[in-house]
């Protein structure tokens, strides 16, 4: 019996341990935070909250959260915002924390949180504006200034946000549907994989609009299951009058890329967003172009504009959307954008 | 029940004391696991001990409580249900298209979504009771189902995927009232019918004879039977609650949001079954607690929320999640063990 409570007490204070030594971020104040908890639960806890207080906030002593609308930020679109993300916070000094769900009540709760927990800047994803106006109203009157990323630049305006960093995605979506039929395109597959986000319609729709009359078929795959958009993917291409698909993800980019390949079609491949793959591809001619909407930008921006505004309470963007995008890569630049990616900031 | 019949001395006689009925009730284990969480997030963050804090994750457990209160009676009936979280979305798209779509007044449209869940419930319990077919597969089923048909109507009908419904909602004041209003201190109106309905379920379960019947119909279907417990009707009425259960929060979640958006609830079954065990509900039926169910769901939302609080690296929250439910789940499995041995 001693030695299973003996075997118990030291799993549970090895875990203890490696939650306080996870936690303490990555600054200089990681040893001494790793060290102070070694002792007990208690005491290796508290040496969590003194780095959440005192070590990891230097020169501006801000506390901003960044709540997306996703599962984690392990994608290459979220990955490359919570590099510009953490950047930003780096040179301010900011405690920075981004935290997401895909499922619009939990990314509401999470703001609700992030309100008790009395941060001083919220950014948020807008993938359901309705839904969260309530939610920004309330940190509004608690004092805590809220700028909207990403999806939402045409309706941030309605709610009590003080600005908005993101694209148009209609406007982009029009910018690559004109330039798909410009290359030929005479039949469009537009693949939405993620079916809550009204921002992929948009796009969707952009394309329509920009494409000149030319067909846009929509297609419904699932972005946490590539493997099976994959085969979704082959065997809508395998039909031969499509000769041109967009892409919303640079992630789903690659599987269309590999299934019309297997399926032999000869249909040109376009995506939104960047990824190293993506950027190869254009390299290789298998992709003609990618729409950037340089969502590095979408993690930055905002930082500075929360530390400019509760510094000074300046204002940027003078109530309209700050546009991060489109950008167009294709094979006249994308040597250029190349070296951003892999130092991922693209 | 059945150890003491085989012992052959009628111990139901026997008055157990106050102190081993508290002890070997199956949500002790939880209770103390809820302290420790709180006593954790209070101590390792600045604001998690604090008013304000207490209605940012009371009120997501009020929602994630309802449902496992619902899923635990289901599944100490003996039963599963997978489709219940996807329900909660469809039946929001169905309020949607009801009323932005097809023009029907707010109050007509909440009837009839209420009579799609019921149909749903139905469809499930008769296909588990007459098919034979495990309920997991049954409902897996529906699980597919429910989503494809909530984003095949939302999109031939709507062409959306998130359907906008504040202008529909402009008069329903009184709906509104009642699902969606914050009568004290940020703490919501779905945590004062969590509680109502813990506290029904934990009387129904206790007190009443349809109680009994759950649990022999859960512990053994035939025995139960063959003492004359209706067990299939047993079965689609805890089917059926469990879906309006999700009827419920989806007027919650469409009121307060005033829109519906596919996907929502997806993958949120599995929090009800894991609230529910973390209170105590065995997987195998006949055993388990609303009131502990309702335990579960505070303690996965304090979790959540209070790893928010500590603001530690989000990459790493999966695994601090994972982490704290296992070790909340530990804590409870060795108190009740524990407790059991010290009372025989």
């Amino acid at each position: 019996m001693i030695k299973k409570r003996r075997l118990w007490g030291a799993l549970v204070l090895a875990l203890v341990l490696v939650m306080a030594a996870c936690s303490s971020g990555d600054d200089d104040t990681t040893t001494s935070a790793a060290t102070a908890g070694g002792t007990t639960a208690t005491t290796s806890a508290d040496a969590t909250t003194t780095t959440g207080d005192g070590g990891q906030v230097s020169q501006t002593g801000l506390r901003f959260d960044l709540i997306f609308h996703d599962k984690d930020a392990s994608g290459t679109f979220w990955g490359v915002m919570k590099v510009g993300f953490d950047d930003a916070c780096d040179v301010y000094g900011v405690s920075c924390n981004m935290i997401g769900d895909p499922d619009i009540t939990k990314q509401a709760a999470l703001v609700d949180t992030s309100i008790a927990n009395e941060v001083d800047g919220i950014i948020l994803t807008l993938p359901n504006v309705d839904a969260l106006r309530d939610a920004i109203q309330r940190a509004a009157d608690a004092g805590i200034p809220v700028v909207t990323i990403n999806s939402g630049s045409d309706v941030f305006a309605t709610t009590a946000a003080i600005g908005h960093a993101g694209q148009d995605e209609f406007i982009a979506g029009q910018g690559a549907g004109a330039r798909l039929v410009a290359l030929g395109a005479t039949n469009i597959l537009c693949p939405i994989h993620e079916p809550n986000n009204a921002a992929l319609q948009a796009r969707c729709d952009g394309v329509e609009a920009g494409a000149d009359g030319a067909p846009v078929k929509r297609l419904q795959i699932d972005v946490a299951n590539l493997d099976a958009a994959f085969e979704t993917l082959k065997t809508e291409v395998s039909d031969e009058s499509i000769d041109a698909v967009i892409t919303l993800n640079p992630d789903v980019s690659i599987r269309a890329r590999d299934a019309i390949a297997e399926a032999g079609s000869s249909a040109m491949l376009a995506t939104f967003d960047l990824g190293e793959e993506v950027l190869n591809s254009i390299e290789a001619g298998t992709i003609v172009f990618a729409v950037d909407q340089q969502q590095y930008l979408q993690g930055h921006l905002p930082v500075i504009a929360l530390v400019l505004n509760i510094a000074n309470g300046h204002v940027i963007g003078g109530g309209n959307a700050i546009l991060t995008g489109p950008g167009f890569v294709d094979a006249t630049n994308v040597a250029q954008v190349k070296e951003g990616v892999a130092a991922q900031t693209r | 029940m059945a150890e003491n019949a085989s012992t052959g001395v009628d111990d139901r006689l026997i008055k157990a004391g106050i102190l081993k009925k508290v002890l070997t009730r199956p949500e002790f284990g939880s209770i103390i696991g809820a302290i420790a969480v709180f006593a954790f997030f209070s101590a390792a963050t600045e604001n998690f001990f604090s008013v304000k804090a207490i209605s940012a994750y009371l009120n997501p457990a009020a929602t994630l409580g309802i449902m496992s209160v619902a899923v635990a009676l289901l599944m100490i009936g003996g039963e599963f249900d997978l489709s219940s979280g996807a329900l909660i979305g469809g039946l929001g798209i169905t309020m949607a298209l009801l009323t932005a779509n097809a023009g029907l007044p707010v109050w007509l449209a909440m009837l009839l979504s209420l009579a799609l869940a019921v149909s749903v419930g139905l469809f499930n319990g008769i296909m588990v009771v007459k098919t034979k077919l495990p309920s997991f597969i049954v409902t897996l089923g529906t699980f597919f189902i429910i989503q494809g048909a909530g984003l095949g109507f939302a999109r031939l009908i709507s062409g959306q995927t998130t359907i906008y419904l504040s202008d529909e909602f402009a008069n329903s004041d009184l709906a509104k009232l009642f699902f969606a209003s914050t009568p004290f201190s940020g703490v919501r109106i779905p945590v004062y019918f969590w509680f109502a309905i813990t506290a029904l379920a934990t009387y129904l379960l206790l007190r009443t004879r349809y109680g009994n019947w759950i649990f022999s119909v859960g512990g053994n279907a035939a025995s139960a039977r063959a003492v004359g417990v209706p067990v299939s009707r047993v079965k689609i009425m805890l089917f059926i609650n469990v879906s309006v259960s999700a009827w419920l929060v989806a007027m919650f979640n469409t009121f307060r949001f005033e829109s519906a958006q596919i996907g929502t609830g997806v993958g949120s079954e599995f929090e009800f079954i894991i609230a529910a065990v973390i209170g105590g509900t065995l997987l195998t039926g006949g055993y388990g607690s609303a009131i502990g169910a309702s335990i579960g769901a505070l303690i996965f939302e304090m979790v959540r929320q209070g790893l928010a609080f500590a603001r530690w690296e989000a990459d790493w929250f999966k695994l601090f999640l994972g982490v704290m439910l296992l070790l909340a789940a530990l804590l409870n499995a060795w108190v009740r063990t524990r407790a059991q041995r010290a009372m025989s």
